[in-house]
């Protein structure tokens, strides 16, 4: 469809791109090119981008149109762009306009838009409304149905991972490792596609000590202590056995490493004393030969999409995130710590909202996920991730009196006369406690009559 | 009027000047009670400090027992002690600064950097803890006075209150409190503010006290018991305590006693007020009651769940309550509850007598003690008086405008109802009285759910509402209907439960038809006056009638737990109705019912959902015996032969395969944990056979498989349990293996690995256990009764830490979520500032419904 514009109405056009959210470079070149000229519109050669190129098209068209007139994707686009709704809402508004748009007028657009701002407005919280309790009872209810038990996780013979209310508690506790740290490692390109790609993986992912890969020996005969290599092992982990004497020698356990014609690894010891011995027979057994330190196992699994992912036991993010083939932008592990630490306190608070979410699911428990936002907002609220209990948010507060009447009460009112602190009586606790209305809610707003 | 607001509470040590300032009598008699039974004078209970004997006026402030609040007293001790709450930081204190001239030992330039960051963290209303933690690292490791050049010794500190000052020759030398108390005195003001104090509020040596604040008598009342005889509060025993060795110390010290008597003398002292304040100090014997119980002194009155903080101050006592059993009701409103009227007479509400209810009141007050009375009147003077069987005529007939009338408990008055533990806001709800005989408080079964509540002996507490605001409040805020969708997940959390599901599954199941007579018996307790024509005349439809109770206009379309369910126009046209459609926590059409047509629409709904179930399933007859689980004998043998038997084939074989060492460990499994994963999945499945069997020749007219599937009580599993297969035990998740060394019980051989040995129940309930399928049963059983009662220890704390650290969040006006001091939260609550409750089913906005009803047109989900 073509139509030749004025210099105004490409103006006016263009503004409204740049209103209805399309991207400004876009519209930039929309002008550059064709607003001095007037020339028939042909969007095709010129932009790349081919949603942004329809859209544009049809907002080009819809000027002077009638209220019946036929709806454009760029309409909606427009209309739901426009619209004072958040993201989330957009988005699904947006997709479900689109499904249905030959049978949508303009007016009945309209008519939707209008009605699900209207009911986004009712659906509003009310100013005042103490959220943070609700959030803490809307999380605190259900832990009383839930599970103390540790469950297993996709499918037989897989990871074993805290779940149910133990979980809950260690991701409130913001404790520096969980019990039982895990990752999922979704996979790039062919990695994701073939399962024996996916399964090398796993062996340059899982550690793998001397231990691992036969037997080690102190003898007390030769002072020496000998290394014997199961070939199964060294092929199954794609080890040679060069790799393994290299380690050996470059741990410098002190001793001189020599290869004997029956297969088998030597390592003296300098000192011939019989502790030296054992601690060079640990410090054998516990070299690392690959593999990443902490990852005790990983096993690949099929995602929804049919992609091919692994799942570990134990967790190295970072580490993890640098190895070929790990698609790092989609991995994740359930170390809220180890996230902070690696991709900073929002991914952090991601972290803690979806592990939460994960739990509440997985015991079968409906919670709304703005509780968990919220709780996980409050643990990160100044750049740490700060534990709910003494040391940290309750620990934290302004209020001496509502610290008193959590823990260590004693405590915290000497050191409250020391720093000759004041309670300025804003929380809830402090205003139980001296019997005066909680400035919340309906206690925040007072009528006076005159 | 506005009420006064306490702004702030400000903390801080009290100074010996503050003490005896604020001081109504200085103490010097240990002694508390004369001969003659009254308080003598300078002792312990001191007429001047409050009074807690009848008839006796306060000789501070002339007021009676109840209206003096009490006043401190004092004691001059007769040397100084230490404080041992401050005892470390005296020590700390003692250690960062110089021994001559009392500067911190900093160098001017860090000083100001500190404080600097002090002031900083202050003003963030942060913890300066780990600043000052700081300065105390920094300054001891200066050993010379950068002021005065003295040359420092270490300070030791022995446990509780003792240091000891060790110069470089080894030689030790102890710092008495006098000591003590002169070099903190030397501190300057100027370098306090470096330990994160404010000198206005507490200098350093007020940590060494002087003089000992004597708490009023009436914070450490006397008893008197059954003899007559007085027993004095622990407190009172530990300040006549400090009082005697006070006293020894200055006789022996006037007397000019040898220095090792002094100073035994002053460690007792020190031992005494250490143990007032805090009688668990490690190190210190506690100090002890006649009878051997350890005195309960300062600290312990105050920390711990029943201390003074969390028992008294954060959780008070209230009047106006009542609590006893519960039972159903399920002719009562949903938002009612049924009262007995012995409480009803007992629970007051005071009536403010005006012009307009001046008769009502008289009428009131003349039925005295008879159900709709009165129990007091208070006169225009404030005078209270008992109404009585001689008095109530008269009082009745002098009853005027100003007086006040405390009247029963009546129908249709606003209280709050409420189920520990209250683990959410909608274990505390408002409802109308309704005054019933018998006693206990009646409550629709509906309602259960959000107070997790059941009839099997449970207690409830009800609340009367003294004032007018607070009948207001509950009545918008707190009411039953108000409270229908949960804030947790933004769904009903009020619904039909049980036989409410049952009824109107069976009413809406099928075709069924009614003759007019049996409609109108169905609806007799539901305002309907247009029956409508009968769908197939002369018979009405079961879905018909439960269409009458819809409001009219509904449109709704949803999956059922059957089948899919249309609502037209308020009429049921396909579909049965079940736990999705009215249940609670799901209960679809409640909650279409509550936001398109308001709470009191949906109170009605639930009414009268709950009544037409009632009647339906009374009509119809529903019952559950051990005869329903019966299985004919071609299924018995199938579940027998099919399932489980072949289950246990395969066990063998599994465990065969083991023994041959031909069984393939699974990745990252040892063979063991392998053999034991596939046992228990075989046996998983063999009981999920079984009772697949079992469903098949249990058609969904069974009692039992109607309610697990219509959602109203029980799962296919339990039935399966009963009828079929009980099937695998475990603990931990893994078969039992705990018992004797390499198997289980004695009944089977060492390493038997088969199914039955390792707690597979093959029987089912209704056939009963063998001796050995029964101990199994018990084990798993077990675990589950440990797991609920570590669970809730576990989740009230869990809850209580989540409260407490959550409770000051608000919205604010502008959208964003603070705390206390302001900070930001969440810009925008929940991202998108939706209350979850006021959503749609969980949902912000229900989209697909408003193109549906804009285009005709469906989305699909």
């Amino acid at each position: 469809m073509r139509r030749v514009l004025t210099a105004e109405e490409k103006e006016e056009v263009a503004e409204e791109l740049v209103r209805a959210g399309i991207e400004e470079e876009i519209v930039e070149q929309i002008k550059e090119e064709f607003i001095p000229a007037e020339l028939t519109i042909e969007f095709d050669e010129l932009l790349g981008m081919q949603i942004e190129e329809e859209y544009a098209r049809d907002i080009m068209m819809m000027q002077g149109r009638g209220e019946e007139g036929e709806v454009k994707l760029g309409d909606i686009e427009l209309k739901v762009n426009k619209s004072k709704l958040p993201e989330r809402i957009k988005g699904e508004l947006r997709k479900k306009l689109r499904a249905v748009r030959n049978k949508l007028s303009r007016r009945k657009l309209d008519e939707i838009l209008n009605k699900v701002v209207e009911r986004y407005e009712k659906a509003k919280v009310e100013p005042r409304e103490a959220v943070g309790i609700v959030a803490a009872q809307s999380i605190g209810e259900p832990g009383t149905q839930m599970t103390l038990r540790t469950f297993h996780y996709a499918g037989v013979g897989a990871i074993y991972i805290t779940l149910g209310l133990p979980r809950i508690i260690e991701i409130v506790d913001a404790r520096k490792k969980p019990s039982t740290p895990a990752m999922k490692i979704k996979l790039e390109g062919e990695y994701a596609a073939d399962r024996n790609k996916a399964e090398e993986l796993t062996m340059e992912i899982e550690e793998t000590y001397i231990r691992d890969l036969g037997n080690v020996e102190a003898s007390t005969e030769d002072m020496s202590v000998w290394v014997s290599l199961k070939e199964r092992e060294l092929k199954r982990r794609h080890i040679e056995r060069e790799e393994v004497e290299e380690k050996l020698k470059s741990i410098g356990a002190g001793g001189l490493v020599e290869a004997t014609e029956d297969g088998k690894l030597r390592i003296q010891v300098q000192n011939k004393f019989y502790h030296e011995l054992l601690r060079l027979e640990e410090k054998v057994s516990n070299t690392l030969v690959k593999g990443i330190e902490g990852i005790k196992r990983a096993i690949v699994r099929k995602d929804a999409d049919g992609e091919y992912m692994l799942y570990t036991e134990g967790s190295a993010l970072k580490k993890v995130m640098r190895i070929e083939g790990v698609d790092f932008s989609r991995t994740t592990t359930n170390n809220i710590a180890e996230i902070a630490d690696v991709l900073g306190i929002e991914a952090a608070r991601n972290a803690i909202i979806e592990e939460m979410m994960g739990t509440l699911e997985e015991q079968g428990l409906d919670v709304d996920a703005r509780h968990v936002m919220l709780i996980a907002d409050a643990m990160t609220m100044d750049g740490e991730v700060k534990q709910i209990g003494r040391h940290g948010l309750a620990g934290g507060k302004a209020s001496v009196l509502s610290r008193a009447a959590f823990e260590v009460t004693v405590d915290n009112l000497l050191e409250a006369a020391i720093h000759g602190e004041t309670d300025e009586l804003k929380g809830v606790t402090e205003n139980v406690i001296v019997g005066q209305p909680i400035k919340l809610g309906t206690g925040a707003i007072e009528l006076v009559a005159r | 009027m506005r009420t006064k607001r306490i702004k702030g509470i400000k903390f801080g040590l009290l100074s010996p000047t503050e003490i005896r300032r604020m001081s109504a009598a200085k103490i010097i008699t240990a002694d508390t009670y004369g001969e003659d039974g009254f308080p003598i004078e300078m002792g312990l209970v001191n007429q001047r400090i409050g009074v807690i004997d009848p008839g006796l006026r306060c000789k501070t402030c002339g007021g009676r027992m109840g209206e003096c609040p009490g006043h401190f007293g004092h004691i001059e001790l007769a040397a100084p002690v230490i404080h041992v709450g401050y005892a470390k930081l005296i020590y700390r204190m003692l250690s960062a600064t110089c021994r001559k001239c009392g500067r911190v030992l900093l160098e001017e330039k860090e000083k100001k950097r500190f404080l600097a960051e002090i002031e900083r963290q202050k003003e963030k209303q942060a913890d300066v803890g780990d600043v000052v933690k700081q300065v105390f690292k920094e300054a001891v490791k200066n050993a010379v006075c950068m002021y005065c050049g003295e040359h420092q010794k270490v300070i030791k500190y022995d446990k509780p209150t003792t240091y000891i000052e060790i110069d470089e020759e080894e030689k030790k030398r102890r710092l008495m409190p006098t000591d003590v108390r002169e070099r903190l005195e030397r501190i300057p003001d100027e370098d306090i503010a470096l330990f994160g104090m404010d000198p206005k509020s507490a200098r350093p040596e007020w940590m060494v006290l002087t003089v000992l604040p004597v708490p009023p008598v009436t914070a450490r009342p006397s008893i008197t018991l059954e003899s007559g005889q007085r027993s004095e509060d622990d407190l009172t025993h530990k300040l006549v305590d400090i009082i005697r060795i006070n006293q020894r110390f200055m006789e022996n010290r006037d007397a000019g006693a040898p220095q090792l008597i002094i100073e035994d003398l002053w460690e007792l002292l020190q031992y005494h007020v250490s143990t007032y304040f805090n009688n668990e100090i490690p190190g210190l014997p506690p100090a002890r009651h006649r009878s051997g119980r350890p005195l309960k002194t300062m600290e312990q009155r105050l920390k711990g769940k029943e201390g003074r903080f969390r028992g008294s101050l954060s959780g008070k006592r209230v009047n106006f309550s009542a609590r006893t059993v519960i039972s159903p009701d399920p002719d009562i409103d949903i938002d009612e509850v049924g009262v007995p009227e012995e409480i009803a007479k007992e629970l007051t509400i005071t009536v403010n007598v005006t012009e307009r209810n001046l008769e009502s009141m008289r009428e009131t007050v003349r039925r005295g003690k008879r159900h709709p009375g009165a129990n007091y009147v208070r006169r225009a003077d404030g005078k209270k008086v008992k109404i009585t069987e001689i008095n109530y005529g008269m009082l009745a007939d002098e009853l005027d405008i100003g007086w006040k009338v405390e009247r029963h408990l009546r129908d249709g008055d606003i209280v709050l109802f409420n189920r520990q533990p209250s683990l959410h806001r909608v274990s505390i709800m408002a409802h109308r009285v309704r005054v019933m005989p018998g006693k206990t408080f009646r409550l629709n079964p509906t309602v259960c759910p959000p107070y997790n509540a059941d009839y099997d002996g449970d207690e409830m507490n009800l609340h009367v509402l003294q004032t007018e605001e607070a009948r207001a409040e509950a009545r918008i805020l707190m009411a039953v209907e108000r409270n229908i969708i949960s804030p947790r997940f933004g769904r009903p959390i009020i619904g039909g439960i049980h036989d409410y599901i049952t009824g109107l599954f069976l009413l809406t199941w099928g075709e069924k038809k009614f003759e007019r007579e049996e409609v109108l018996a169905l609806l007799r307790k539901i305002d309907i006056d247009d029956l409508g024509k009968p769908a197939e005349a002369p018979y009405w439809t079961g879905k018909q009638i439960f269409s009458m109770i819809l409001p009219k206009g509904l449109n709704l379309q949803f999956r059922g737990r059957i089948n899919d369910v249309i609502i037209r126009e308020g009429e049921l046209i396909s579909g049965v109705i079940d736990e999705a459609a009215i249940g609670s926590f799901k209960g679809i059409i409640i909650d279409r019912i509550f936001r398109q047509y308001g709470e009191k629409a949906a109170k009605k709904f639930i009414n009268d959902a709950s009544r037409l179930a009632i009647n339906y399933i009374l009509h119809a007859g529903f019952s559950f015996g051990i005869s329903d689980e019966d299985i004919p004998k071609e299924g018995e043998e199938q579940i027998r032969e099919e399932a489980v038997r072949e289950a246990e084939h395969k066990v063998e074989e599994l465990i065969r395969a083991y023994e041959a060492e031909e069984l393939e460990a699974l990745p990252g499994r040892t063979l063991e944990e392998t053999l034991e994963l596939l046992i228990m999945q075989e046996l998983g499945r063999a009981r999920d056979e079984a009772g697949d069997i079992a469903e098949r020749y249990l058609g969904i007219e069974n009692a039992a498989v109607l309610m697990a599937k219509s959602g109203a009580r029980g799962s296919m599993l339990n039935l399966t349990q009963m009828a079929a297969c009980v099937g695998q035990q475990s603990v931990r998740g893994e078969r039992i293996r705990r018992g004797y060394q390499g198997r289980t019980l004695p009944h089977f051989k060492s390493g038997d690995l088969s199914a039955d040995a390792h707690g597979f129940v093959r029987a089912s309930f209704k056939d009963g256990l063998s001796p050995t399928e029964y101990f199994f049963h018990a084990v798993g059983g077990r675990e589950a009764l440990v797991d609920t009662a570590v669970r809730t220890s576990q989740s009230g704390y869990f809850q209580r830490r989540l409260i407490n650290a959550l409770q000051d969040l608000e919205v604010k006006n502008d959208g964003t979520v603070r705390e206390t001091r302001d900070t930001i939260v969440q810009f925008k609550y929940g991202e998108d500032s939706v209350d979850p409750s006021k959503g749609e089913y969980g949902k912000v906005v229900d989209i697909d419904e408003i193109i549906r009803e804009a285009t005709g047109a469906e989305v699909g989900a």
